[in-house]
């Protein structure tokens, strides 16, 4: 008879991935489903992203970018598929919150800053730390920690606007402010939804530069719609079309790629 | 730290409140006859004043910074009531109609045997104030927990809040409970073994009121200059991307929530004794609503907003009610509409427009006698 | 749609016509025996009491046209002349006299009664009614001597010889068999037809009767006794359970009714309306007011009340819509509060205009009667017609949002607003529209409430509360969601109300606060949530 000791009890991996070749892998989504009301938003999508890397996701209206960084955030809950951040943590088992704590960050479509709040607030209540409703009663602003902050406030140019309120920042600005917020939380992983959008060529080319920058500290996944700001970051890309992978590969291969060009980019790219 | 909570508005709020109380307590003390004298009466109608004021505070807690509009806080602030009615009912003793040391009147002329069981223990003052405190607490920690977790938010938690109080003062009405029914609790003779109504210890309540108050709004002040307070702020704004910022918005909610109903049950237990009666209305729906109008109508989100929209509504309330009793309902429901239309913010919006407006005139007469 | 509406209402109207009940004595000229006039003149009770006997003994048509008038409290003494008169619609009629006169109403003295006299006029009358020559009179006054069988046997055999209605017939048989029982020199056989007669019936004295009948020593009376018993309990089961079903329908109707335009409000605009309520209260004071118009024509102007409270509560709501909502759209705490300071205005409006006291409202004749469905089993039209008309307005609501253009928009405008700016529709107008729509329905639930409570200044807020609760329950912008969450409640809430004989209403209305507070915590989108992507948002 066999006798169970603590070792044989507890599994040695809680999760082993269907992929063979496991490199420096942070972000597993394997055969992901989520439909509403009939309609698949999300087809046995599968996703690995490896650690420090900068991922674009492109891909048409209703290929399933928003809904995928519902799923990571626990904002969604889908059907079917696993969601691993590392094979350690299951993301499926946590909501917003424990996903937020676990260091995976989220920037909106839209820019959701705190708009009653101060720029330099914004960044305060983003920090890192020990969130409990009597932590954050207590919470000091240590040196280190406002040392940390005025450096963020520099990385995103905001230094001379840290006592405005957020609501008073223009658009960009406000996607600067948030992207500053993720970073407060000193994350691992950024969830970045078409920072972009909205802003002028020479904001477009600094927040280039400044994901540029993030970049090896920070896993970032990026959700963009502009090809020609995905392709001054030249970094892989990956096309999702009707809920699953379409292609995957750099800029070059993928605009020759015929499926990509038929299903969405068109002459777009070329 | 202490320059962060005492920003100028709490200064200034500071000076005036401890101005205030002092010129009545002084003003108390004077010969009936003497100029500057203030009435027991007027002394315990200002008592009252200053319990709305920290109930006033305590929905501004919660409106104002959380962004959740509790129309149910007057059940809060009853409860308070209540328990604090319930020691000073024991206390009447043999002085009462039917002269029994046991039971209060309602209950012999109910034809009660014995005390039921959680009137256990009122007789004792400590026993009694912790009451006061706690089951507000734990009826909104209760309360909270199942509407906040469920993420029950706008319109309708301010809905069942409603229904909630409407709720327990159909149950207050009830002579079965236990509390007076219609009636309610009151009669009452002594407290701490005082005369209820002498003129020192209405002086002295008055006084506790003021103390209350000005503790109440430091804790608020606490609470609002702290990180926590930005969270709060930041979940009034945008509850949503507040979560993916790591914070649990249904604690911070549960927490301040259940803090703001303690505030309002100890607004309660110093209301009781000053007015000399708790009976279900105040947990009617328009007792609560009353209440978050001062808050509107003195400025959300500004604590002393709340102090000065409860003193103006509940002055221009005990004015009117006497003056001209048909119009008082004309008046509050106008003041809902304009506030609410014309002034969002507020009175309290309107002193940094009367500030700049004024500056110069001050800078011209202090300058001007220099130059002079 | 609205043209059917009318077209509906037309339909109704003859219906309506149904003739007051008119006075009929006015103008008889009745003599009296001279004593007989003067001990009922008279101040002492024991005279007018002796005027009374002599009065039933004479069992003329005049003495009991007279007693009726006495029992209705429009008989009156000219102080001075100490002539009776007759209280009519358009003044006194002397009892000897035709003309009607306007003495000054100082110098008249209503002719008082006391229960026991109105209780012995009344059985006479009832009595009497039992020869009338309409079958239905003859019904009636059968059934009320079923609760009390106040008459000889011998007079009620005759009485059963010579009827032919089936009704009464059965109502005089179970008469003879409760006095059988409560003979106590009956004979065995007898008492064992009576109680295979008695099974059915369910007077509480009648049970009394068998119960005692159950303790007999002989074992077959006693086994009879006991199955009548039993079958007569259950019998009273069941009525009870149809009545309270019905009970909790009429009630639940009437929160539809009230719950149906908030649900169009909140499920539209988002705007909570407080002054809901108060809606209802113009609808309820609108019957009053045209009762009042046209006087002596309950029937008429309780009809021409249902558009008049729609035109009346709509054309307030579309103001109170125009000059507070419209400046707070996007705020929907504020709306709430500005709602409210609305409600405090029209509460006190009614006060101070019209009276702080209730206001009668006459039930119209079509209302009042009672619908007989099984022998024992009758519940008041009253109450039917409300569910038929929650049931007409509910479907109208439908209508109108399904199959109108006005509809359409509504729809358009609820699911996108920008979206449906951009393709031509007025949005703010539509918003005008649906909050008079809202309004209008809460006033014509104001009219159907008028004829279950008080109309007074509170009589909105004692209902808003639970209506609240309704859509809460019913899951906001959903029709289907009000009425059935209406149902459901009212019927929840008068199964519930039995558990305490005394506060069993105010305990129902705490428990199902308390549960429907419970249920949208599990629930928060109510029992039929909006689906879909759109609702997440």
């Amino acid at each position: 008879m066999e006798i169970k000791t603590p070792e044989t009890m507890a599994p040695a991996l809680p999760w082993i991935p269907k992929l063979q070749r496991r490199r420096n892998y942070i972000l597993f989504i394997e055969d992901i489903t989520v439909s509403f009301d009939g309609f698949k938003a999300l087809d046995n999508l599968t996703l690995y992203i490896s650690e420090g890397e900068l991922r674009c996701l492109i891909g048409p209206n209703g290929a399933g970018k928003t809904t995928m960084m519902d799923v990571i955030t626990g904002h969604t809950r889908p059907d079917s598929g696993e969601v691993w951040f590392t094979e350690k943590i299951n993301l499926l088992d946590k909501d917003e919150v424990a996903v937020a704590q676990a260091g995976i960050c989220r920037k909106f479509q839209k820019p959701s800053v705190f708009e009653h709040l101060s720029v330099y607030h914004n960044l305060e209540l983003a920090l890192k730390g020990r969130k409990t409703v009597r932590d954050t009663f207590m919470a000091r602003l240590s040196s280190e920690d406002s040392g940390f902050l005025d450096a963020t406030l520099a990385l995103i140019g905001l230094k001379e606007r840290a006592r405005l309120l957020a609501g008073s920042l223009s658009h960009g600005q406000k996607q600067w402010l948030e992207i500053g917020m993720l970073l407060a939380q000193k994350p691992l992983i950024l969830l970045l939804d078409e920072p972009v959008a909205g802003m002028t060529p020479q904001e477009i080319e600094r927040t280039a530069q400044l994901l540029l920058t993030l970049e090896g500290g920070h896993t970032i996944i990026l959700v963009e719609h502009d090809m020609a700001f995905v392709r001054s970051l030249a970094r892989k890309v990956t096309v999702l079309h009707q809920g699953s992978v379409l292609a995957e590969g750099s800029m070059d291969e993928i605009s020759r790629n015929p499926e990509v060009i038929t299903a969405y980019l068109g002459g777009d790219l070329c | 730290m202490l320059t962060r909570i005492f920003d100028r508005p709490t200064r200034i709020f500071f000076l005036c409140a401890l101005f205030f109380s002092a010129a009545v307590i002084i003003g108390a003390c004077f010969p009936p006859d003497g100029l500057w004298h203030v009435s027991p009466y007027t002394v315990s109608l200002l008592g009252k004043y200053l319990c709305y004021a920290i109930l006033a505070l305590s929905i501004d807690l919660v409106w104002g910074y959380l962004g959740i509009l509790s129309l149910g806080h007057g059940a809060f602030f009853a409860l308070g009531g209540y328990a604090f009615g319930m020691y000073l009912m024991r206390h009447i003793g043999t002085q009462g109609v039917y002269a029994s040391a046991e039971l209060p009147d309602f209950m012999v002329f109910l034809n009660w045997k014995e005390l039921p069981w959680y009137w256990q223990g009122s007789d004792m003052f400590v026993f009694a104030c912790l009451l006061a405190v706690l089951v507000p607490g734990l009826l909104a920690f209760i309360f909270g927990w199942t509407a906040f977790r469920s993420r029950v938010s706008g319109v309708y938690f301010s809905i069942i809040s409603q229904a909630m109080t409407y709720a327990l003062m159909l149950a207050f009405y009830l002579n079965e409970l236990g509390f007076g029914g219609n009636n309610g609790l009151t009669d009452f003779k002594t407290l701490l073994g005082f005369e209820i109504h002498s003129p020192t210890m209405t002086v002295a309540l008055f006084a506790l009121s003021s103390l209350a108050l000005l503790l109440t709004y430091f804790l608020c002040r606490l609470l609002a200059s702290s990180r926590l307070g930005l969270v709060c702020i930041a979940v009034r704004d945008n509850e949503e991307r507040i979560r993916f910022t790591g914070y649990r918005v249904e604690h911070i909610k549960l927490a301040v929530f259940t803090l703001s109903a303690m505030l309002a049950g100890i607004a309660g237990a110093l209301y009781v004794p000053q007015v000399g009666i708790i009976n279900p209305s105040v947990f009617s729906p328009l007792f609560s609503v009353e209440m978050v109008i001062c808050v509107a109508l003195g400025g959300r989100g500004l604590l002393y907003g709340a102090v000065l929209g409860a003193f103006v509504i509940n002055f221009a309330k005990s004015w009117l009610t006497t003056a001209l009793p048909d119009s008082w309902l004309f008046a509050l429901g106008a003041i809902f509409v304009l506030v609410t239309v014309l002034l969002p913010q507020g009175i309290a919006a309107l002193f940094p427009r009367a500030w700049t407006l004024l500056r110069p005139l001050g800078n011209r007469m202090k300058y001007g006698n220099k130059n002079a | 749609m609205i043209r059917h509406y009318f077209r509906l209402l037309f339909m109704l109207l003859p219906l309506l016509w149904a003739a007051a009940p008119g006075s009929v004595l006015a103008g008889q000229g009745i003599y009296l025996p001279p004593e007989v006039k003067a001990s009922l003149s008279s101040l002492n009770v024991n005279e007018r009491s002796v005027a009374i006997a002599a009065l039933i003994q004479d069992n003329s048509e005049e003495a009991a046209a007279l007693l009726s008038a006495l029992q209705g409290g429009v008989l009156y003494v000219q102080r001075e002349e100490n002539e009776l008169y007759l209280q009519g619609p358009d003044g006194f009629t002397a009892l000897t006299g035709t003309e009607a006169v306007n003495p000054e109403r100082g110098r008249m003295r209503r002719v008082g009664t006391n229960i026991r006299q109105r209780d012995e006029i009344i059985r006479f009358l009832n009595i009497r009614s039992l020869k009338h020559p309409l079958a239905e009179t003859r019904r009636k006054a059968s059934a009320a001597l079923l609760t009390a069988p106040d008459i000889e046997p011998a007079t009620l055999r005759g009485l059963l010889a010579a009827e032919e209605d089936t009704v009464t017939r059965n109502n005089y048989t179970k008469i003879l068999a409760i006095k059988t029982l409560s003979d106590s020199g009956a004979g065995r056989a007898e008492l064992l037809a009576a109680l295979r007669e008695l099974t059915v019936l369910h007077t509480p004295e009648a049970q009394q009767l068998i119960r005692a009948r159950r303790a007999s020593s002989d074992p077959q009376i006693a086994q009879s006794a006991d199955r009548a018993l039993r079958q007569t309990e259950a019998t009273i089961q069941h009525i009870a359970l149809f009545e309270t079903i019905f009970f909790g329908l009429s009630l639940g109707s009437v929160l539809v009714l009230i719950a149906v335009g908030l649900a169009i409000t909140f499920g539209v605009m988002g705007v909570i309306n407080m002054a809901h309520g108060e809606m209802v209260m113009l609808g309820a004071y609108t019957v009053w007011g045209l009762q009042q118009l046209l006087p002596g024509q309950a029937d008429l102007a309780f009809v021409l009340a249902i558009p008049a409270a729609l035109l009346v509560a709509g054309a307030t709501g579309a103001l109170i819509e125009r000059t507070v909502i419209r400046f707070l759209y996007g705020r929907p705490l504020e709306t709430l509060l500005a709602t409210f300071g609305v409600s405090l205005i029209l509460q006190q409006l009614a006060r101070t205009l019209i009276s702080p006291m209730n206001r009668a409202v006459e039930t119209p004749a079509f209302m009042s009667g009672m619908w007989q469905i099984t022998e024992h089993f009758s519940i008041t039209c009253g109450r039917m017609y409300i569910i038929v008309f929650c049931l007409a307005v509910f479907a109208m609501i439908y209508l109108v949002m399904r199959h109108t253009r006005l509809g359409l928009s509504v729809r358009a405008v609820t699911q996108n607003r920008a979206m449906a700016r951009a393709v031509g529709v007025n949005s703010s107008r539509v918003d005008t529209l649906t909050f008079a729509l809202g309004s209008g329905v809460a006033g014509m639930a104001g009219v159907a409430l008028s004829q279950l409570t008080n109309v007074g200044p509170n009589l909105g807020q004692s209902y808003i509360v639970d209506s609240f609760m309704v859509v809460v329950f019913g899951g906001v912008g959903n029709l289907w969601g009000t009425l059935a969450g209406g149902l459901i409640i009212g019927m929840v809430n008068k199964f519930l109300e039995p558990i305490n004989p005394i506060n069993g209403a105010i305990l129902a209305k705490i428990l199902i606060m308390a549960g429907v507070i419970l249920f949208i915590q599990k629930h928060p989108r109510g029992l039929f949530p909006q689906k879909g992507r759109a609702a997440v948002q």
